[in-house]
């Protein structure tokens, strides 16, 4: 009975490797159907992520990073944080319970590219944005085993030493635009003043840097020392934003017991 | 090298190495003041080494015999040769990241060397430097003796070579200097992206002209996974590298992707990288060197058909389960769980029948290395493609996913998988490549085989430990309904593993260099033999260029 019924199975299999044994002496046609044997599960799973709105969240508060904060971003990228530390709260009840409500996409819509990790060495920093003090991060940075002695964490005191490079901000801005990132041409004009404006809270370009991106922007001194813009300032700047673009998680997503 | 040249061609290559020289010092003047400055230089120099050693043979006499009578192996030469230098250096850059976390001071001061600069050079200098070179040069050598026909070029083969490899000098210089998309498996910025671009094209015009030239009607299994690994990469390749430089003086870039579809792109590219750089090239190598080394032939021919358009078809899709129970949406994280389960048919199908292939040859494997090295190879394929559509379906990735685990299952694929299938065809090709009798010692070829299967068991098992360990103290709750452990505390109960998995790592390194030595030594101590059937040849003469089935 068995053989009856896998017959027309092994006819096909066997018609296949037929055909198979012609199409196998031209190279093109090798060529023609893998190119199309892998493109189809590509464009199955890629092309309606941009298509279908529910993709994204739909959030008119989420705001875009400062520039200091995008150039912490690209120091971060930069010193390879993402290799040890992911940025994406999965939706379970334990993660939910030790870093905070789980990720939403918008939360990373403005991320060229996304930061969401693979690896915890360290823990998740999706949320790590007003979890620590500025000045905690700064000694954390400079030497994490003062603070957490078991730590394996590489130190950077070096970001205090480094001037923050900012000539190339309103270029990096103007590229994120033509990516897709809403920025301005008056925060793109201003980059430059805007990212000293947040570093040095009083001072008169700090007015421009809320001007252009809102009132609740963290403007202060972030490495300690206001006369000085170092990547540090920038390293902070952004880790103290992570999580707080905009409050749609926490505003949809109650706290475990209410 | 140059001896095998033209002048005209000798020409050629000095104008195309001229003018990457060129194009390095453009890279240079532009980018003062920019990382890129320093990657200018680092093109200009590479470029200008390969003119200077053009420039001193130009006079040199030209080749007087029939070239199409030989096949061409300088280039698949000086390909293993590189190769293995990358294994040695990146492996052992490997040992060093793995050493940092457990003993986090070994990274000294220098910002260069920190963990997450020197990751991506560990990386990348395995996948692109080490397998990156086999599988060019074994692909130089498979293409013509399953052809029976030399290379359709003289100039290309090296430009491909030698392209491929300043891409990944490029690439390993810039991790260290801090220039990196951040995208795993894909770091380096778009210029070297575009870059790897041309040498990718010219490589693959290169093996369809070399086909053409075939003197067998058909085009032997191997040469299919080939021409996948190439064709498929250089589709992920362009599509995940799309980026906006924010100024083209300088390195940064800025993907054109966002998020979530960026997250999506970024691992269809990372996972199929494993796919068709890291599996299917390599099965390449399998399907050719395993067959001739066990002087059998291929199991079943239908199975090669039904695991190679099953794994090119089923593999596409997986990549989403990187992304459980993320914000990607759900109905693509099921795809990628389901398809992840099906691609286990084609990837027995392809184990089991390099498997079968050995019936009959099984006294071979034990008192052959080199052929136990295919065998093991086999083996941990087949384990590593179970255990990854294991941790593919979403309930064990919950715990999985972020642990060493991963970790674990990368390497007993790259280690057990990828590492040990190119020792075994490397040490079955040197003798044949350099005209010997055979390696220089079998003694330790042994010794070889034992380390790097006893490094990729201890590494393994330190990092199912670790992962298992640490993604159960994650979500373990006190009565309380509190959760028991801190990070922290994870951390501290990794410390044992990752001493042992610094030890794993130490062996195999230590098997890598005793290969490199034994290539060197069977190079210049060996007395020579040159083979009876080595050469192009019409498909009625001579023995077949695989073992044939009936």
């Amino acid at each position: 009975m068995w053989r009856k019924l896998l017959s027309p199975f092994a006819r096909m299999f066997e018609f296949q490797a037929r055909t198979h044994y012609r199409a196998e002496r031209h190279s093109m046609a090798l060529t023609i159907g893998i190119i199309l044997a892998a493109a189809v599960g590509g464009f199955v799973e890629i092309a309606p992520l941009f298509t279908i709105d529910e993709t994204v969240e739909a959030d008119p508060d989420m705001r875009v990073y400062t520039p200091l904060e995008q150039a912490g971003r690209d120091i971060y990228v930069r010193e390879g944080c993402y290799a040890c530390h992911s940025q994406m709260i999965r939706t379970l009840q334990d993660e939910v319970d030790r870093y905070g409500p789980y990720s939403l996409a918008v939360e990373s819509q403005y991320d060229h590219p996304m930061l969401w990790g693979s690896k915890r060495t360290g823990p998740d920093l999706a949320r790590v944005g007003g979890k620590y003090s500025d000045d905690w991060q700064v000694r954390h940075l400079v030497d994490p085993r003062a603070l957490v002695p078991e730590s394996v964490m590489p130190q950077y005191a070096f970001l205090l030493d480094t001037t923050l490079e900012t000539a190339s901000l309103p270029g990096r801005l103007a590229a994120l635009r033509a990516v897709g990132v809403p920025y301005t041409d008056a925060q793109i004009e201003n980059a430059v003043s805007d990212t000293i404006g947040q570093a040095q809270p009083d001072g008169e370009r700090a007015d421009g840097t809320f001007e252009r991106y809102g009132d609740d922007t963290n403007v202060r001194a972030f490495d300690g020392r206001r006369d000085l813009l170092t990547e540090m300032d920038a390293l902070v700047a952004y880790l103290q934003i992570l999580g707080d673009l905009t409050d749609l998680p926490a505003r949809t997503q109650p706290a475990r017991g209410e | 090298m140059i001896a095998q040249l033209r002048t005209a061609e000798r020409q050629l290559a000095l104008i195309l190495s001229g003018l990457v020289a060129f194009a390095g010092l453009v890279m240079a003047a532009v980018g003062r003041g920019d990382p890129m400055g320093a990657q200018g230089w680092i093109v200009a120099l590479c470029a200008g080494l390969v003119v200077i050693f053009l420039l001193r043979g130009l006079d040199g006499p030209e080749p007087v015999e029939d070239r199409a009578t030989a096949y061409y192996d300088d280039p698949t030469r000086v390909g293993i040769l590189i190769s293995l230098a990358w294994a040695v250096v990146a492996m052992s850059t490997g040992v060093w990241v793995a050493s940092q976390l457990a003993w986090p001071d070994l990274r000294f001061d220098g910002a260069w060397s920190s963990f997450g600069r020197i990751r991506p050079a560990h990386t990348s200098g395995v996948i692109f430097g080490f397998g990156g070179n086999a599988l060019i040069a074994t692909s130089f050598h498979v293409m013509q003796r399953t052809s029976r026909a030399r290379l359709a070029g003289q100039v290309s083969p090296w430009f491909v070579l030698f392209g491929f490899n300043l891409f990944c000098i490029v690439a390993a210089s810039g991790y260290l200097m801090g220039i990196t998309q951040s995208k795993e498996y894909a770091e380096p910025e778009w210029y070297a992206d575009i870059w790897l671009v041309i040498v990718w094209v010219t490589y693959f015009t290169l093996y369809i002209r070399t086909l053409a030239r075939r003197n067998e009607p058909h085009i032997y299994v191997a040469n299919w996974y080939y021409m996948a690994f190439i064709l498929v990469m250089a589709i992920l390749h362009i599509v995940n590298n799309l980026a906006i430089p924010a100024s083209f003086a300088g390195a940064k870039s800025y993907s054109a992707f966002s998020g979530v579809q960026d997250a999506m792109i970024q691992w269809w590219y990372g996972h199929n990288a494993v796919a068709f750089f890291l599996t299917a090239g390599f099965l390449g190598m399998l399907y050719y060197f395993l067959p001739k080394r066990a002087e059998r032939p291929i199991y079943s021919y239908r199975l090669s058909i039904l695991s190679f358009w099953g794994i090119v078809f089923f593999y596409i899709w997986v990549g989403s389960h990187h992304l459980h129970y993320t914000a990607l949406p759900q109905w693509v994280q099921t795809l990628g769980m389901t398809f992840s389960i099906m691609l286990l048919i084609p990837s027995w199908a392809s184990a089991g029948n390099a498997l079968m292939t050995l019936n009959g040859a099984w006294h071979k494997v034990r008192d052959d290395a080199t052929l136990r090295f295919m065998m093991v190879a086999a083996v941990f394929y087949g384990l590593s493609t179970f255990e990854g559509s294991f941790m593919a379906v979403r309930a064990v990735n919950s715990l999985s996913h972020y642990t060493d685990w991963t970790v674990g299952h990368v390497h007993s694929g790259a280690m057990g998988w990828v590492a040990m299938i190119t020792f075994g065809s490397i040490y079955a090709v040197v003798p044949l490549l350099w005209r010997k009798e055979s390696m220089y010692s079998w003694k330790l070829v042994e010794w070889h085989f034992w380390l790097a299967l006893a490094g990729t068991v201890i590494y393994v098992f330190a990092m199912w430990n670790s992962g298992i360990i640490q993604g159960l103290m994650w979500r373990t709750y006190t009565d309380s309904g509190t959760l028991a452990y801190s990070f922290t505390d994870s951390l501290v109960a990794m410390h044992p593993y990752y001493v042992a998995r610094a030890v794993g790592g130490g062996l195999f390194v230590a098997g890598a260099v005793l290969c490199a030595f034994n290539v060197l030594m069977t190079i210049r101590r060996v007395p020579d033999r040159v083979p009876e059937y080595d050469h192009p040849t019409s498909s009625e003469a001579g023995e077949p260029a695989v073992p044939a089935g009936e």
